[in-house]
């Protein structure tokens, strides 16, 4: 049963459809095409947050929707709790 | 489904069949409310504003104020002010529609003066509008708002997608839809500028888009903490962006044909339109039910308990939590898109029949739950 789903292929993250425990192997579904893909949560995710699927530099800009969403303010591993503390709006 | 609704005079449909008590100002408030107090079956709509408005700002209080007496689930409307001139111009405006209005100025007659008369006609119209029977009406001929509040992930993953695949399916078949949240597009407004019909619509909405950010930036200030909210952030969401990508997905797909001022009526034909609003919800839905809007879509995350007076709002979550813990707010549950056991036409199958049960009659949790924000939009400070 998938606990994370993503909107587009190529996002760099998921949303939590159920809550996500510290190194549990999540399995993704894209809503895009149903496409699957298995990510190891490196920490506890609530549901509705979201985890990292791809590895982020500092500054790089964060994808979801096929569109970007903000800006990752530390390095982020795949399986990495995404949220405030590491991603900021690009526009203030 | 067959649609039964109320047809209005000047030929608009409407899905309720409210008589109304309409303040013009802040201080004609209690004599609305005794008035609605006594008259079974009426309803006063109070306000905070009215009083030493100019300019813009007065404008639009004038067409905020005629545009939900003339709104078409509005049988008849009782307008009391202080003063004759603006409450004359309000009662002028509604007028302009056919159905019965009727204005009292309090100003050298007294507050219990005015209350009797009002009295007197408010029991006239709405013993008249207790005899209008609903007709058989179309699809089409509805007008439907949209707006989404207490966004959070679950809002761009589920019930934004289902009500976008619903306004995909008015706008085929001919109705009209109202999207607006201008600050709530921040991160998106490229996706939606690109859907502009014309040329010109484009202008106009980068105009009305670009106006914001410059009011934003004149203040020297941003929407750190105001945008995303608190509760969008403990629903998930992490920038405005994120927010805004999810907001849009209930606007669909089809071309935008027109961009509105806030609470104007679209002067052509049916279509999806874009309005220049606050996303606030009381602040958006008002505003939209005073361009006539007739039934509104409310997608929640976390949880947004609106109604509005007039204007039947349906809301609908995909968050699980939400649609348990507090399921009287909620007229329909999506949640199970998120666990793919609901496919999203079927969603949108669901939500379209609830559109058709909400305008037979059925009435909406915001309704049944007495939710009656009514909040006029104010553009600066009065004089």
């Amino acid at each position: 049963m998938h606990k994370a789903l993503a909107h587009n292929k190529g996002d760099d993250v998921a949303v939590a459809v159920a809550p996500i425990s510290a190194g549990e192997e999540v399995l993704v579904v894209y809503v895009e095409d149903d496409g699957e893909l298995t990510v190891r949560a490196q920490t506890d995710v609530p549901y509705g947050h979201k985890v990292a699927l791809q590895p982020l530099d500092a500054g790089a800009p964060v994808t979801e929707y096929s569109t970007q969403v903000g800006v990752a303010r530390t390095n982020i591993a795949p399986g990495d709790y995404v949220h405030t503390h590491n991603v900021k709006t690009a526009r203030w | 489904m067959e649609l039964y609704g109320y047809r209005r005079p000047d030929g608009s449909v409407g899905v309720r069949n409210h008589v109304i008590i309409l303040p013009v100002d802040d201080i004609s408030n209690a004599a609305c409310e005794a008035v609605a107090a006594k008259i079974t079956g009426t309803l006063a709509l109070p306000h905070a504003y009215g009083r030493l408005q100019y300019g813009e700002d007065l404008e639009l209080h004038f067409r905020t104020m005629i545009g939900t007496g003339a709104n078409p689930n509005v049988a008849a409307a009782i307008v009391i002010g202080i003063e004759p001139t603006w409450t004359e111009r309000i009662v002028d405006g509604i007028a302009a529609t056919g159905k019965p209005v009727a204005g009292f100025s309090i100003e050298g007659q007294g507050e219990l003066e005015i209350v009797r008369q009002a009295c007197w006609t408010a029991m006239d119209f709405v013993q008249r509008a207790s005899e209008q029977q609903r007709e058989h009406i179309e699809l089409s001929e509805l007008t439907v708002s949209i707006k989404c509040g207490e966004s959070d992930t679950t809002t761009g993953l589920g019930s934004c997608p289902t009500v976008g695949a619903v306004v995909d399916r008015l706008v085929d078949a001919g109705a009209t839809v109202f999207f607006g949240e201008t600050s709530e597009l921040t991160g998106g407004e490229h996706l939606v500028a690109a859907r502009m019909a014309t040329d010109e619509v484009r202008e106009a909405f980068l105009a009305a888009y670009d106006g914001y950010v410059a009011e934003i930036a004149a203040g020297g200030v941003d929407l750190l903490g105001s945008q995303p909210t608190q509760g969008n952030i403990a629903g998930g969401l992490s920038t405005i962006e994120e927010k805004a990508l999810g907001n849009i997905q209930k606007t669909g797909s089809r071309p935008v044909v027109g961009v509105l001022e806030p609470a104007e009526r679209p002067a052509a034909g049916a279509g999806l339109y874009f309005m220049d609003t606050s996303s606030a919800a009381a602040e958006c839905i008002t505003l939209m039910a005073a361009a006539g809007a007739v039934v509104h879509f409310f997608p929640t995350g976390q949880g947004n308990i609106i109604g509005n007076p007039i204007e039947p709002v349906i809301k609908l979550t995909a968050n699980a939590m939400t649609a348990a813990t507090m399921s009287e707010h909620i007229d329909l549950d999506v949640s199970s898109l998120l666990t793919r056991e609901l496919r999203l036409s079927e969603a949108a199958d669901r939500l379209l029949e609830l559109l058709g049960r909400t305008a037979n009659g059925r009435l909406t949790s915001a309704e049944a739950l007495g939710h009656r924000e009514f909040v006029m939009t104010k553009l600066y400070r009065s004089a």
